[in-house]
């Protein structure tokens, strides 16, 4: 098979597949019991560190509450 | 001892440069030449005199390193008028053709300053707000310092340097005729060099961050700076026809290279202008806001769904030609199902505002970054129903193509980065707030009622010339010739010059506004200084 159809082969089989499995599971990962919570926490990232990067705070206030 | 380095490379490229402007055969790449030998020659004697003189303490890592984005803000701002300035001066040019001067023949003419212009927009302007936004947003989610030190500063001058090099080219004749990608291929080698610096210090921020998640507006910048790397080696490989001289060959040709073309045309459309600006979308206007992101789970699913689906786009600029059927219709069908990731973001960019809706009436900026959403899904329902290929054989080569991109660019990626500068300057300039909210309402105004100008009259147009194209007689001739449409098209034209020229006004009202906050506006006081500085328990 020439390179052209030997891609094309793998284009509309497995390389197809693999991106449909791992678009489903990135949906499925995202919807996982427990997700909320690391939502929130990922959500409010640019609401702190606003002025100054983590290292210039006292070095016991972690960066997420 | 990097000194000696840096001396010793200097030098030989300013010497190459200079032997490059002797051998010269066309004079864009003298021009090119002689612009670089003199920026090369003048850091030559910089860092000589800077060589073996007492080095001044390291920066440690307890402050964001925000020079290089205030350069950025500075950057976008003036790009910004310069490409919105030749873009008003050429829709003059169509609408009255005697301003291609007889003396500027060969230069000043629409087809040398069409490249320019939209090269100015597109990469000078928005990639400078990309770069900079960019820099300011990883450094803040990851809380920690720009990674690699002086890098940045190269990546920003050197970005400055392809854009001088690239428009200096443009009119002097140097271009690869390539929509988008019309820079020659020392210019390409130049800008790979400062991507690639771009990509260090973007991923070598991540890796240092403090944050334990990756903030999702850098996984749209990220996507952003790799997928543009990538589209920006494929289409522009070519081969000098000498070293001396600014032509290339493409290693591509025919159909191949019209794909590859259009491959990397709408993903430039889709990374650059979409991705890295939805990026800002997600910083700033939750920023604005003061409340996280509507849905932080629907953030993640655009972001996958947009970048696995827009990559396959491309062949919808092909249709009706000698791409294959089943290429072009692959392309029409990912556009069209490219609906609902974009509207997916739109909504929640807009839904973010849900509880806080209010800040439309009293705050402008919020206005703006609003309405950019609202421009946003605006031209991404219009990109996918022109993408369908009866649509496509009404919409296509006329002046609704150029419509639909003004929408786009005017709109959305025009508005977000006003917001976004709007947001920044007084950051960065540490000022308390902005000189002037009633010029920003000045600004929102005159830039909305010029876009709906702008699109309006090219919607007229377009259908009216596509329609005009089509029409037979009862015999089957075509009813017009190609200068009836030319003529019929003469008020519309007079009309988006005119949007152009509102457009505009707002940017050099920015621009004022901005400059003034710096030098006006009361500078934030050191007690709210500090008591910003320590975090929200």
């Amino acid at each position: 098979m020439d390179t052209y159809s030997a891609l094309r082969h793998f284009a509309d089989s497995w390389g197809l597949l693999a991106m449909f499995l791992f678009f489903v599971g990135m949906i499925l990962w995202i919807f996982r019991p427990g997700a909320k919570r690391s939502h929130d926490d990922a959500a409010s990232i640019p609401l702190r560190n606003d002025t100054a990067p983590a290292a210039a705070r006292a070095p016991e206030a972690p960066a997420q509450k | 001892m990097l000194n000696y380095i840096k001396l010793i490379v200097l030098a030989g490229v300013a010497l190459f440069a200079l032997i490059a402007a002797n051998y010269a055969r066309d004079v864009a790449y003298m021009v090119n030449a002689l612009t670089i030998f003199l920026i090369t020659a003048g850091l030559f004697l910089w860092t000589l005199r800077n060589t073996d003189e007492p080095v001044p303490p390291k920066v440690r890592e307890l402050s964001y390193m925000d020079d290089v984005v205030r350069a950025g803000v500075i950057a976008t701002a003036f790009w910004g008028v310069v490409g919105f300035a030749v873009g008003v001066f050429i829709a003059t040019q169509l609408a009255f053709p005697a301003l291609n001067f007889e003396w500027a023949e060969g230069y000043a003419n629409f087809g040398r300053l069409r490249p320019l212009h939209t090269s100015a927009v597109i990469f000078a302007f928005g990639g400078n707000a990309l770069i900079c936004t960019s820099f300011y947003v990883v450094q803040r989610t990851s809380a920690t310092r720009l990674w690699g030190g002086n890098l940045a500063w190269w990546v920003f001058w050197g970005y400055q340097l392809f854009i001088v090099l690239a428009a200096t080219g443009y009119l002097l004749g140097a271009t690869q005729s390539k929509e988008y990608a019309e820079p020659e291929w020392y210019v390409d080698w130049l800008l790979t060099v400062v991507w690639v610096a771009y990509l260090l210090v973007f991923v070598g921020t991540i890796i240092k961050r403090k944050e334990p998640h990756i903030y999702v507006a850098n996984w749209f910048y990220l996507s952003f700076i790799i997928t543009v790397a990538m589209l920006h080696i494929f289409n522009n490989l070519s081969i000098p026809v000498s070293i001396w001289g600014s032509k290339s060959v493409q290693v591509f040709s025919g159909v191949q290279d019209a794909m590859t073309q259009w491959w990397y045309g709408h993903n430039a459309v889709g990374f650059f202008l979409t991705a890295g600006f939805l990026g800002m979308m997600y910083y700033f206007v939750p920023k604005q806001a003061e409340r996280p992101v509507f849905s932080y789970k629907l953030s993640i699913v655009h972001f996958w769904a947009l970048i696995f689906i827009y990559i396959w786009a491309g062949p919808h600029h092909l249709h009706y030609t000698a791409l294959p059927d089943w290429a072009s219709t692959l392309g029409m069908v990912f556009s069209i199902i490219l609906w609902m990731p974009s509207w997916g973001g739109m909504i929640n960019g807009l839904m973010t505002l849900s509880g806080a809706w209010d800040k439309l009436r009293t705050d402008p900026i919020m206005r703006m970054l609003v309405i950019s959403i609202g421009f946003y899904g605006m031209s991404t329902f219009e990109g996918p129903m022109m993408s369908i290929r009866a649509v496509n054989s009404l919409s296509h080569y006329t002046d609704w193509t150029i419509g639909h991109v003004h929408s786009g660019a005017l709109g959305w990626n025009g508005m977000i980065t006003f917001g976004a500068l709007y947001f920044l300057t007084p950051k960065l300039w540490n000022r308390e707030r902005l000189y002037s909210l009633s010029l920003v309402s000045w600004h929102f105004w005159l830039a909305t009622i010029g876009i709906v100008l702008y699109a309006a009259s090219m919607w007229v147009t377009g259908i009216m010339e596509g329609l005009m194209w089509r029409e037979v007689d009862a015999n089957g001739f075509l009813v017009n010739s190609f200068a009836d449409t030319v003529s019929a098209k003469f008020p519309m034209y007079v009309v988006r010059a005119l949007g152009g020229l509102l457009y505009i006004s707002g940017a050099i009202i920015m621009c004022y506004n901005l400059w003034m906050t710096v030098k006006r506006a009361p500078a934030v006081e050191a007690e709210t200084a500090t008591a910003h500085a320590t975090p929200a328990e």
